[in-house]
């Protein structure tokens, strides 16, 4: 009846998952009660959860990721405090959970943190930097969230119901077979991952249509703001590699549900197949979550210099590039795999080709600030702990390009060094400025810029206490995924880093503090002319938070500084110009079948981790019911009147005016 | 980025142009173009996912392990039956294409009918060939090669399993709502990912059946 499910399953004998589970689940089940209790659930529901407004689904996205990353650090600060009490000792963590919380803590970070920050800050700002009033597919967006969303849902129930895989971030084969790996953690890697990969597909699908099919009138390719540019790229990668992803993954299944022999010591299969496709969608990802990141740092330089972003060709042309060679690299993962000199020598080489399009963007950052009027918020100083601490992960990222070293550091703690300064200083500060930078945007108030500034100094000091002595251990021959050790020269470097992710964890206390007290205070740090950092591109033009429909009406696009250029002319002219004639709006109307599909497909990954192929079938029949009945709705669009639309422009307008006004009595 | 413009007179009346009152310009694309050019975008994600398992076919066609190779396998006679079904299907989806476009309930349904029976009769005989293989002891877990082979060829097979599904809705759609035009432009969809389908078969005879059986 429920397959492998037993009472067993639940880690009565192992308390720390016990606990976490319970506590997890707790704390969620509890605001869960409160919101209800407080009579919330029918206004998150009709707002929030069945909204198909891409702003609102960005902000739930983000919302996710930082669930998440709270998850993925509580993973790490366990890992480093074992590490720190593991010498010459068996620590607090035994192995069989050490495994698991080094696992979770990859996945977790990359695919359930990671991916959807920046897909949700893509969301919240793509559509408004492009001009238009929504994404291609909106109800497909909302789909995509709750699909993500339902993945992390059953990574996490791993806590509490069976356990993780023990085989890495990544389950390479053979380990990962049913004959190494038979309990449940795997297949709920592998059943998590699929559902949200999914969901990862249909934001790229939908992303490449949105800017190739949806812009302002006026424009053109060359005149879209560089963080379009950056995600164009990004979901690009997402359409040729996670397909690939999705096939690689379901060749595991099948050898691990059906008996096949792909990945097997038997029957002529072959294990390090998966190593070359996985890494052919790994290596892609890399550059999915880096590229929106070079956007966001591109969106933020400019506007806190005060200047158009310098060498904006050169910036097209190296993204695009580097969006190729991403394609081309992805050997460099396993040069120990023994392909040859010649085949190592052509990764090695694709692979310090990258350096100089990275380069190329790194200059131009640096000219756009050089003789700008640099102006030091939050946003701008995580750019710029970027631009010093990435090119570090760059630099080392060469050196193991090259064949002979990376056979020296191959699955060192060098290696780990080098994928978290790349990551954390290239994804997750753009995520953070990103944060910073569009909160006003999405919320119509800006966020307190003490604590973000105590927050950033906690997590760039971290950083660097965190991983700089990974970088010393690994060329001392530490290696990853190291329980316990008796090297006494390994030691002091373990406690620096401990020292290292306590403060990471003070900057996160420091950024939910700094939320807390900006919706304290959020009257006076209000956004009122929906422009707070005096930027360039046309998500400022509209107010603070946008209407439901963005713009009024849609810009018309003259040349890549629009929003800017009309922004002097109104400061010149002391006027905005004459009010548009206003029409009637068609918005996509809300629909609950994104939430409803995940809720099946939580149940299917569910039934087909434990077995249970009844409710597996159910559920599909289920998620599919869902599909049938959306497409047989006879409406998709609802109108909203042209007089309420010039009534919230006219607001929108006015507070400018004023704010114009005000600047004219100032000067 | 233009499509075949053919596909575009397909649907009249359906590319209702976002009006631009101040300029009248067309920048921001029709519906029709947005939802087929979407669609375009996840075939071609599709045709990804099956140049993986032709990778991996590739790789392990000659890992038999010791058991039966192409070669003793297939039965080349089955498979261009299945053929001539898939093709003759292409035909008449493109037949219910045009129907749907004159609103001729006949030459829609019809045309649909067909295409169904005709994908059918292909998906029976390909599970025979299966239950076939299985039966003499070449199941996928027999080797290497049967297993990548039962992929490919399995994952077309669940392809054309979801297009009867989507091809049943489709005629139960218009059945219950008409011609409307998103319902339209979904029929498009609908062709648009059965052609697809017989692309990769046909890089499947090829690849699987035709070079398999020629060493």
């Amino acid at each position: 009846m429920f397959g492998k499910l037993t009472w067993d399953a639940i880690p009565w004998t192992h308390p720390i998952p016990l606990v976490a589970g319970i506590g997890a689940f707790g704390i969620v089940g509890a605001v869960v009660l409160f919101l209800i209790f407080k009579g919330y659930a029918p206004y998150l529901w009709r707002e929030w959860m069945t909204s198909c407004d891409h702003k609102r689904i960005g902000v739930m996205y983000v919302l996710l990721a930082a669930v998440m990353i709270l998850r993925g650090l509580t993973d790490a600060i366990m890992m480093r405090s074992q590490l720190a009490v593991a010498y010459k000792a068996p620590g607090y963590l035994p192995p069989d959970h050490y495994d698991q919380i080094f696992s979770a803590h990859g996945t977790i970070m990359i695919l359930f943190m990671a991916m959807p920050f920046v897909i949700g800050l893509m969301n919240i700002a793509l559509p408004l930097q492009l001009g238009v009033r929504d994404v291609a597919f909106p109800t497909l967006n909302n789909v995509s969230f709750w699909l993500t969303a339902s993945g992390a849902l059953l990574v996490n129930l791993s806590l509490l119901i069976g356990e993780f895989a023990k085989t890495g971030w990544l389950p390479y084969p053979p380990l990962s077979e049913l004959t190494y790996s038979p309990g449940v953690g795997v297949d709920y890697y592998l059943w998590a991952v699929q559902i949200a990969g999914v969901g990862t597909l249909l934001s790229g699908i939908n992303f490449v249509t949105t800017i190739l099919k949806l812009r302002a009138p006026g424009m053109t390719l060359m005149r879209m703001p560089m963080f379009i540019w950056c995600s164009l790229v990004s979901v690009l990668l997402i359409v040729c590699a996670f397909p690939i992803f999705t096939a690689t993954l379901a060749l595991l299944i099948l050898d691990r549900y059906l008996g096949f022999h792909f990945f097997t010591n038997e029957a002529g299969g072959n294990m390090m197949m998966f190593m070359n496709l996985v890494w052919a969608w790994g290596h892609p990802e890399v550059y999915i979550l880096v590229m929106p990141a070079y956007g966001i740092y591109s969106e933020v330089v400019q506007t806190f210099s005060g200047k158009p972003l310098f060498g904006y060709r050169s910036m097209v042309i190296a993204a695009m590039a580097i969006g190729v060679l991403a394609l081309l690299v992805w050997l460099h993962h396993f040069f120990t795999m023994g392909a040859g000199g010649d085949v190592n020598a052509f990764f090695g080489i694709m692979t310090t080709i990258i350096a100089v399009p990275t380069g190329v963007k790194m200059f131009n950052w640096l000219f756009t600030m050089y003789r700008g009027r640099i102006v030091f918020k939050t946003p701008m100083m995580w750019s710029l702990a970027f631009l010093f601490t990435f090119v570090i992960g760059g630099l080392t990222g060469v050196m193991m390009a090259v064949p002979p070293v990376d056979f020296m550091v191959h699955n060192s703690l060098f290696l780990i060094a080098h994928f978290h300064n790349v990551i954390i200083a290239g994804v997750v500060f753009a995520a953070f400025a990103g944060y910073t930078y569009w909160f006003p945007k999405a919320f119509g108030f800006c966020l307190d810029e003490r604590w973000g500034k105590a927050a950033f100094w906690c997590w760039l000091v971290g950083f660097y206490l965190a991983f700089m002595p990974l970088y010393v251990m690994g060329l001392m021959g530490a290696t990853r995924r190291m329980q316990h050790y008796d090297v006494a020269a390994w030691y002091p470097w373990m406690l620096i880093a401990e020292s290292g992710i306590i403060l990471v964890w003070i900057g996160i206390a420091c950024q939910i503090t700094q939320i807390v007290v900006s919706f304290r205070h959020k009257e006076e740090l209000r956004d009122v002319t929906g422009d707070p950092w005096n930027a360039r591109s046309l998500e400022w033009s509209t107010s603070s938070p946008p209407p439901v429909f963005n713009f009024a009406v849609l810009p018309r696009v003259d040349g890549r500084d629009t929003y800017w250029n009309a922004k002097q002319r109104a400061l010149e002219t002391h006027s905005l110009g004459p009010e548009p004639a206003y029409k009637d709006i068609e918005v996509a109307r809300n629909s609950p079948t994104g939430i409803v599909c995940a809720f099946f497909a939580t149940f299917l990954g569910f039934a087909m981790i434990w077995h249970i192929w009844w409710l597996a079938i159910l559920s599909f029949i289920g998620a599919f019911a869902t599909f049938v009945a959306f497409a047989w709705r006879d409406r998709e669009e609802y109108r909203i009147p042209a007089a309420e639309v010039a009534r919230i422009d006219r607001a929108n307008r006015s507070a400018r005016l004023a704010a114009l006004a005000h600047l004219g009595v100032v000067q | 980025m233009s499509i075949a413009t053919t596909d575009f007179g397909f649907v009249r009346g359906a590319a209702a142009v976002v009006p631009f009152a101040e300029h009248g310009e067309r920048s921001v694309a029709s519906k029709l173009i947005i939802a087929a050019f979407g669609f375009w975008v996840f075939l071609l994600s599709d045709v990804v996912m099956f140049s993986a398992f032709f990778a991996t076919y590739a790789v392990l066609k000659d890992m038999t392990a010791g058991g039966p190779s192409g070669k003793d396998l297939f039965n080349i006679s089955t498979v261009a039956i299945e053929t001539g079904c898939l093709l003759a299907s292409s035909f008449s989806c493109g037949m219910a294409s045009l129907g749907a476009r004159a609103r001729a309930d006949f030459m829609y349904y019809g045309g649909m009918i067909a295409t169904a029976l005709l994908g059918a009769a292909f998906l029976l005989l390909e599970l025979r060939d299966f239950t076939t293989l299985i039966a003499q002891g070449a199941g996928p877990s027999r080797s290497a090669f049967l297993s990548a082979y039962f992929a490919l060829v399995g994952c077309h097979g669940l392809h054309v399993t979801m297009g009867l599904l989507f091809l049943l809705t489709m005629m139960a759609q218009v059945y219950a709502k008409g011609y409307r035009a998103d319902i339209l432009r979904r029929i498009l969809c609908f062709a648009l990912f059965w052609h697809t389908l017989d692309i990769i078969w046909v890089g499947i005879f090829t690849v699987v059946y035709l070079m398999g059986v020629a060493r």
